[in-house]
This record gives C-alpha cells, structure tokens and sequence, in this order.
C-alpha cells in the first residue's frame, strides 16, 4: 500500500513539474499573470509530493519491505536502523529520489526567499528547476522506480554493501547532492536572465547568494566524501582522482569560477555573458557528473550497478538540456563583456585571471577524465588516466591561483597600480618565501614541492594580515578602526575566511604528503613497533562479534615518552550477509596529526601482519574545507543581499519625492 | 550579414564543441571500460613449458604446436563463468579442426581434475599453470580467456570472458579455417 | 619444587616484559617501498579503478610479487614497466605515456590556459580602446550627489 502511495505521489510529481516548467514560462512570455503567480504554489506542491514519496520509500526500509525490489537489494533485516535508512539513497534508485527531492527542496527555498524579486523573473527561474525536475521524474518514474515490486518476495534482503554501512553514508551523499542540485538554481538563474533579456548586475546579485549556498555544500559534500574515505578504505589515501571523484570537483572549480565572476559582474556590471556561461556550465558539469556515475561509462569504486538503458536516458536529458541552454545562450548573447572598462592590472583582471585558471583546471580535469574514453571510442587504444597526471597538471594551474588569492582582494577596482601593490605585499612576499625555504627543514626535509606548498599557505595567511590592515589603515583610531570593521559587510569575511580555508588545505595537503611515514611489520602479541616518536605495542588479538559481521580485532596500545596515548582496535570484519570482508582501521585523531593502523593477513596463528602510519596535520585538509564553507555561509548570509530590496525601494521612492518636490 | 546575426554566429561554436562531447559519450555507451585490449596480438606467443594436468610428469611446450593452428583457452574450477563456456567448448571441441587446449590457472590438480569429470573435457591436454607465471606472460587478468594461435606461433586473436556459439561461428572458426589455409 | 616454580614465574614475567621490535613484514624492506611506491602509480586491472598497491586482488598481489623479483634481480623501474607494458599495454599505466596519441592529452592544459590568457588580454585590451561615455554637467552633478548619499550605506 505505502509503496503505491510512494509511485502515485511521484507520477503526481511528474504532472506538476510538467506544469511547472511549461506555465509560468509561457506566462512569462505572454505576460499572463495567472500562469506566472503559478509558479510558487507548483514548487510547494511538487516539493510536498516528493517528500510524501520519500517517506513512503523510508518506510518500506525501516519496516524491512522486501517485497520492494530496491529494499531488497540494498538492505536487510540485520542492519541497524540507522543504515537502514540511508540505505534508501544506498543505490541508484533511491539515490535518485533524494536528487529530485533536494531539487525540490531548492524550489521550495527560492519560493521563500525571492519576495524582492520581480514575480515573472520568480517564474522562469522555478519554471526551469521545474523542466530539470521533470525530466529527472521522468526518468525515475519510466527506468528507475524505486517502488517496483518483487515477486516472490524473499524471506530477506541482499544487505547494504558493507563499505557503505558507516556514518559517512549518512551525511555525504545529501550533503554532496545539496550541492550538485543547488546550482541547478544559478542555472536556471542565468536561462531565466537569457530568456527575459535582463542581464544586468541586478541579475549577479539576486543569483550570488544562491551559487554561494550551493558551493557551501558541494564543499562540504566533496570534503566528507574524502574523509570517508579515508577512514572506510583502509590504505589511508583521501583523494584518487577517480572519475567519480572528479565527476563532483569539476562542478566544485566552475562554482568557485561562478563566484568571482559573479563578484566582477555585481560591481562592475561588466563580464555578464562569461558569468551566464560558467552558470551553465556548473550545472552542466553537475549533470554530466550524474551521466558518468550511473551509465558504466566509467569505472570507479564510488559507481552505481548499471544498465545501459539508463546511460541512454542521462545522456538524452543531459543533452537536451545543457543543448538548448548553450544555443540559448548563443542566440540570446552580444558580445561577452560589455560594461565598464579596466586596466590590466586590477582587480577586475585578477578575478578574471582566477577565472582563467579555474576554468583551465576543471576543463584539465575533464579532459584526463574523459580521455581514455575518447580514445577508445576512437579505436585508438586503450589508456589509463591517473594521478600522476592530474597532480602534475592541476598543481601547476593552482599555484598562481593561489598567489592571486594574495593580490586580489588589495586590487583596487578598474585600476591598481602595481608598484602600490609591491609595497603593501613585500612583506608578505618575504614572510612566505621564508617559511617556504626554512619550514621544511625545521619538520625534517626540504622539497620543492613541499616549499613550494608551505609558501603558498604563508602567502595567503601574510596578504590576509596585509589586506585587514589596509583596511583599517586611514582609520586613525583604535575606535575609528573598529568601526570599519564593524561595518565592513560580511561577504568580506566570508571571503577572507574562505581564503584562509584554502591556506589551511594545502598547509594540510603539503605536510601530510611530504612527511607521512609508515612501517608494514609481522607482530605477535607483546611486539612493539616504533614510528616518529610512539611505540605500538599488540597487546592480543581476538574475535569480536557485531550486529551483522565477525570481526577478528587487534588492541594495539600506543605510547610515547613512557606516557600511553591511547589504545586502538583495527579490526578486519567479515559480514554475515554478503560474506564480504572488509579491513577497519583504527585511527587516532589529533589536530596535529593521526596515527592509523590496520590489521592485516595473519601469518600463522600468533603472528600477525600490522600496518601503522604517521600522518601529520591530515585533519587540516577537511578542516580546511570547513573554513572554506564557512567563509561561504557567511558570504551568502550577507545582509546586503537581502537589504538590497527594502534600500532599493526606498531609494526609489526618496528619488521620487525628490523629482516631485523639484518639479514644483 | 546583418549585425544583429554576426553576435548570434559568435558563440555557435560552443555549441558544436558540446554536440562531439555529446557523440563521443554516445559511442562509449557501447564500450566496456574495464576490458583490456591484449598487447600481444599479431606477436609471438609467449614460450611456456609447463607440466600437464592429466600426466603431470610429462610437460606441454608451445613449441609442439608450431605448425598448428588451435586454441588456448584459460579455465580453472574456482572460475564462475568458466562453467556458462564450458559447454560450448565441449561442443565444438568435437571438430577436426578445432584443437583446443587448456592453460589451467592457479588450480588444485585434485578440484581441476574432479571439475573437468564433472562438467566434461574439451582440451587435448590441459597445462598445469599453479603460480600463475604463465598467464601473466599472456597478459591474463580475468579468467576465462582464449587464445587464437596460428601456425607460426603468433597470437592472432584474444577473447576476455566466456566463448558464446555466436563467437564461435562468425568468428573464431572462420579465422582458423583461414588461417589452417597458410 | 617451590623455587623451581618461582624461577618459572619469573621467567614469564620477564619474558612479558621483554617486549620484541616488530620485523618488518617484508623481507627486504628497501626493494618493498621501491616496490610500492611504483606500484603505486600501476592500475589493478581486475578492480574498479583502484592501484596495484592498494589492491587486494589475487592478480595484485601475484603481480606485486613479479615486481619484487624483478627488482631483486636488479631490473629498473623502467624495465619493469615495459614488462607490464608488454603484457597488458598501456592501460596498466596511471601516468599515460607521452606519444602521439596523448599529445593533446598533456598538451591540452596549456593550450588551454594559453587561449585563455590570451582571450582575457585581448577582451581587456580592446574594451580599454573603446572610448567611454560622456556624462553631461547635469548628470555629474547627480552622480555626486548619489555618492553622498551611498557612502554611509556601502563601506567598500
């Protein structure tokens, strides 16, 4: 019964997208205020209905229904509740669902924040989310149904892979899908703007606090996606550049693009037709991630099961619509870059520059993602395309991104001057240069990449110093000072803390690349091992048993100076239902560094092979992750973004009075 | 031309960089990402000198079927999809002209023998390769394979997964009948 | 017999607390971080994208173990990627090979960048050409008057 509600309520869904998209757009048009006012009350509906299905498909999960196929697949009685519920994003199906439902969750938003937006611009922006979602129904309700039923229905289901039993599963993929869906908003932004011909920088500001919302969770999502990773796989990496892996970075450069161009267009009116550009091309990027997961074009661990049937659709939606937005865009666009002019040197040029870079690295991305597929469609063999590509194309192309990260924000606005800029930042230059060339002898040795990585961390952390500076430089006063700062608006510190983000990255990326150790060594009970300073001893080795696995569990007791640090328990798991084992390391998490150890083979019955590593400051690559989103949040939460209407009418009506009283 | 159609014509070539994206990903739909082209195709097959599964203290050596066009195809009794090939390899083995010999792949001599009892003997004979070493020098990865070898020794054909009867007559034994004719 | 089982006890004791240094699970320890690290920039090539040194795969590990031979015979890195190479082509790789087919490939990027660089420069080049607008004595005079009014709202 649940799971027929659940189909009926997204057939329903799929009716009203339909109505959504086709209405208010033609209202918009034609001008038709009832077909326009539409709009909102759609989005509501089609969001409600969504999660009516949603809750249905929970239900069918909590409540072990296997004679729904898809529950049947991914879960079973044993597993715990929690993953349970996960599991209703744990395959393709499902995980489709929650895509629609978080558009829908966007649709929703826009309806509640656009009041200061004129109601036909209101209109075809839900009216596009509303042709994305339906054509996402379509495709769920015709190849993808999650309610499809199982006959005969077996006694129990298949289990959740038990890689993906973990919190992790939990909290990434919705927060990663926040993000791919939330640009869907900038998109139907920049078509909206495309169709109605009102391109101006009123366009970049109602869009930027939405693009900085979605970047937010992409960043997030991307950052919790390599985390868990790190600590469910067992070998202690945190990025591969798989495709899938790259299918969510991709939209991750062109959103962070998206942003600073967004920035040049807000002030300065100039650059409009590149910023609709990289709006489409996010999203682009997002759908195209989408295709290359689900269509078994690409192999990856991170992949759904496929049916090629499936890829066909992707592929056709896709095509369709990222086809007709950039003909849209090709009809609808002058030139690129009109607006006010600037000099080579200046802050506009630098965000520019940033652009540049940004889009360079996401499309090198895409080319080396999707170059072995090239070739063999091709018939010109069969390559391999891994990290030691991408690391050599993309360090290069971050690297001077960085250093303007540095330059940027000291800018002055249609004219810097340079010799200016060399003397606020000489400071700051020589700071990094320093901690370039020294730090790494200080932590043991000395690289370039390893300077190269510590002084482009210095130089962001130094010219942020240098830019709060300048800004309260002609304040006179402490008092004075303050109340700059007090009234800077807060999209500056979003920035500036974003940026800061980034310092703390690579200072993470760097060190732990550049000074992680590890000791593969046989130990029977009693044996310590010795690495950069703690002492590892196995204390015994046992059988444990969990809710649906066997575990054989390690205590391994670590000390330092004499001192116990703490004990961990690598396990190595074998889960009852799928009989699929899987190695658990155990990790100890410091801010400045993790110990991670994994129980490997067993030699014989006393000896064990063990795996211990050091990583320093690891935890700083999602930690600054983290900043960087919050710098986002704080960007996006800006009061001016939403004062912009009450000044702007406010304003209009002082010039009114104005004009009236003059006009006397 | 007007000057309102040159702006129109400007941005049209992003459109047609995304139709070859588009075309391009088309045709991947149809390809396997995880198949490896072998490398050694049009090369000499690789020396081996191996003891046989059924006689183990006699050995079989490439060099005994120069002058011979036949087949090897690697199988073991732990391999799954061995067992969906397996009767047409016991179909076809009844021809003159179709040899094939096994390359039995990191196996137990007791569960290969036991397994070919139960599911039948196509091979010849069967090589007994239990390291392994072998089969990486044909550039083996998934099990099973076969292998189309021409008079001279050279490796003329590759097949990764099971043999179908459709592979079998449209490809495999036409191209040996050929190439007996040499 | 009370003495025997106190010199007993004491030699287990003492054999607890002597506790032994770990050997390192390879049997040469500088042929296996040579071995890994290579490994590590090879492809699984039964799994899903993953590298020949964090696999757990039959293949991987039988593969690991050729490297170390070959390694211990004194072979090149270089050798033995053209081993691999010679069995299962260039797929083995996660660094393509230069050759005429990845030229664009590792050229790309640059390429890229260049154009890019080179549209940015052109576009800020020719609008700087482009001479601006002319703002006529009334409308100066409202542009100052509107820059009095907005200072106290934007402090950028």
């Amino acid at each position: 019964m649940i799971p027929e509600i659940g189909q009926f309520a997204l057939s329903l869904a799929l009716a009203v997208a339909l109505a959504q998209s086709i209405l208010p757009l033609v209202g918009a048009a034609r001008g038709i205020p009832g077909w326009i006012a539409l709009a909102r009350p759609a989005a509501q509906v089609q969001f409600a209905l969504l999660a009516l299905a949603f809750v249905c498909l929970t239900y069918a999960f909590v409540t072990n229904d296997f004679s729904v196929a898809y529950v049947a697949m991914h879960s079973n009685s044993t597993l715990p509740l929690v993953y349970r519920m996960a599991s209703v994003w744990g395959g393709h199906r499902g995980s489709m669902l929650l895509w629609t439902l978080l558009l829908g969750a966007w649709m929703v938003a826009v309806t509640l924040f656009s009041a200061h937006l004129p109601e036909e611009m209101v209109a075809r922006v839900l009216g596009v989310m509303g042709i994305v979602s339906a054509g996402f129904l379509a495709f769920i309700v015709f190849t993808s149904d999650p309610f499809a039923r199982l006959f005969p229905v077996p006694p129990n289901g298949q289990d959740l892979n038990p890689l993906l039993q973990d919190p992790g599963m939990v909290v990434h993929p919705p927060m990663l899908y926040m993000g791919y869906v939330g640009f869907s908003v900038a998109f139907a932004f920049a078509i909206a703007a495309l169709l109605s011909g009102r391109l101006d920088a009123a366009w970049a500001r109602w869009s930027r606090p939405w693009t900085l919302a979605a970047w937010m969770f992409l960043t997030l999502g991307i950052a919790l996606g390599s985390a868990w990773s790190y600590y469910v796989l067992g070998w202690g990496g945190w990025w591969f550049w798989d495709p899938v892996e790259n299918a969510s970075f991709m939209p991750w450069l062109a959103g962070t693009a998206l942003i600073h161009s967004l920035a040049v267009t807000e002030k300065r009116g100039s650059f409009r037709s590149w910023t609709v550009l990289l709006a489409i091309c996010a999203f682009a990027l997002s759908l195209l991630g989408t295709f290359l997961v689900r269509s078994g074009i690409l192999t990856s661990v991170h992949a759904f099961a496929v049916d090629p049937r499936r890829g066909v659709f992707i592929l056709i939606l896709f095509a369709a619509l990222v086809g007709s937005s950039l003909l849209l865009f090709a009809v609808r666009t002058a030139r690129i870059g009109l607006g006010g002019s600037f000099a080579v040197v200046s802050r506009e040029s630098s965000l520019l520059a940033n652009n540049v870079l940004l889009s360079v690295a996401a499309a090198s991305v895409l080319l080396g993602t999707l170059y072995p597929l090239a070739l063999d469609a091709l018939g010109a063999g069969k390559i391999s395309v891994g990290p030691p590509y991408f690391d050599a194309v993309f360090v290069p192309l971050m690297a001077p991104a960085v250093f303007l990260m540095g330059v940027g924000p000291l800018a002055r606005w249609k004219r810097a001057s340079l010799p200016e800029l060399a003397v606020l930042l000489r400071w700051a230059l020589a700071v990094s240069v320093l901690c370039g060339a020294l730090l790494p002898l200080l932590l043991g040795r000395w690289s370039p990449l390893i300077g190269l990585g510590l002084a482009l961390a210095a130089w962001v952390v130094a010219s942020s110093v240098v830019t709060l500076r300048d800004r309260v430089r002609h304040a006179g006063s402490a008092a004075g000072a303050w109340a700059r700062l007090r009234s800077t608006p807060r999209s500056w510190y979003g920035m500036m803390i974003a940026h800061l983000g980034i310092a703390v990255f690579i200072a993470g990326v760097t060190v732990v690349k550049g000074y992680e150790t590890q000791k593969d060594v046989r130990m029977q009970a009693g044996d310590t091992v010795e690495l950069s300073g703690y002492t590892f001893r196995l204390i015994g080795v046992s059988k444990v048993q969990g809710p649906n696995y066997t575990a054989t569990q390690a205590q391994m007791q670590i000390t330092r100076h004499g001192r116990t640090v703490t004990t961990l328990y690598p396990q190595r798991r074998v889960y009852t239902v799928q009989h699929m084992p899987t190695i658990n390391a155990a990790i100890d998490e410091g801010l400045m560094r993790h110990l991670y150890v994994t129980l490997g083979d067993p030699l014989n019955a006393t000896t064990w092979v063990v795996r211990v590593q050091y990583k320093p400051l690891v935890s700083w690559i999602w930690l600054g992750c983290l900043v960087m989103a919050l710098g986002g949040l704080l960007s996006a939460t800006d009061r001016r973004y939403r004062v912009a209407a009450t000044m702007r009418r406010a304003a209009s009506s002082e010039v009114a009075v104005t004009q009236a009283g003059a006009a006397r | 031309m007007s000057a309102a159609a040159l702006p129109r014509m400007r941005y049209v070539w992003i459109v047609g960089v995304f139709a070859a994206l588009v075309v391009m990903l088309a045709l991947g739909l149809r390809l396997d990402p995880s198949k490896v082209p072998s490398p050694l195709i049009g090369k000499e097959a690789p020396r081996f000198e191996l003891p046989r599964l059924q006689e183990p203290r006699k050995t079989f050596s490439d060099k005994e079927m120069l002058g011979k066009v036949w087949l090897l195809n690697v199988w073991a009794s732990w391999c799954v999809s061995c067992r969906d090939e397996h009767p047409v390899l016991v179909e076809y083995a009844k021809r003159e002209d179709v040899p094939i010999y096994g390359l039995d792949y990191k196996d137990k001599r007791a569960d290969a023998l036991a397994w070919l009892r139960d599911f039948g003997d196509p091979y010849r004979l069967s090589a007994f390769d239990a390291d392994g070493r072998v089969g990486i020098n044909f550039g083996v990865y998934g099990v099973p394979e076969t292998y189309l070898i021409d008079k001279r020794g050279i490796i003329r054909y590759k097949r990764i997964g099971p043999v179908t009867p459709e592979l079998m007559d449209r490809k495999i034994v036409p191209m040996m009948r050929e190439l007996a004719r040499e | 017999m009370s003495r025997l089982l106190v010199l007993l006890c004491a030699l287990m004791v003492s054999a607890a607390a002597w506790a032994r240094e770990a050997p390192p699970a390879a049997a040469d320890p500088a042929i296996e971080a040579r071995m890994m690290a290579l490994a590590s920039q090879l492809r699984c090539l039964v799994c899903q994208n993953e590298s020949l040194a964090a696999s757990n795969a039959d293949l991987a590990a039988d593969l690991r173990e050729e490297i170390r031979e070959m390694m211990r015979q004194g072979k090149s890195d270089r050798q033995v990627i053209a081993y691999l190479v010679a069995r299962y082509g260039d797929f083995v790789l996660y660094r393509p090979p230069l050759m005429l087919s990845t030229v664009l490939l590792w050229f790309g990027p640059l390429l890229l960048l260049l154009a890019g660089a080179f549209a940015l420069f052109r576009r800020i080049r020719r609008r700087n050409a482009a001479p601006g607008p002319d703002l006529s004595a009334a409308d100066r005079a409202r542009a100052a008057q509107l820059l009095e009014v907005s200072r106290d709202a934007e402090a950028s």
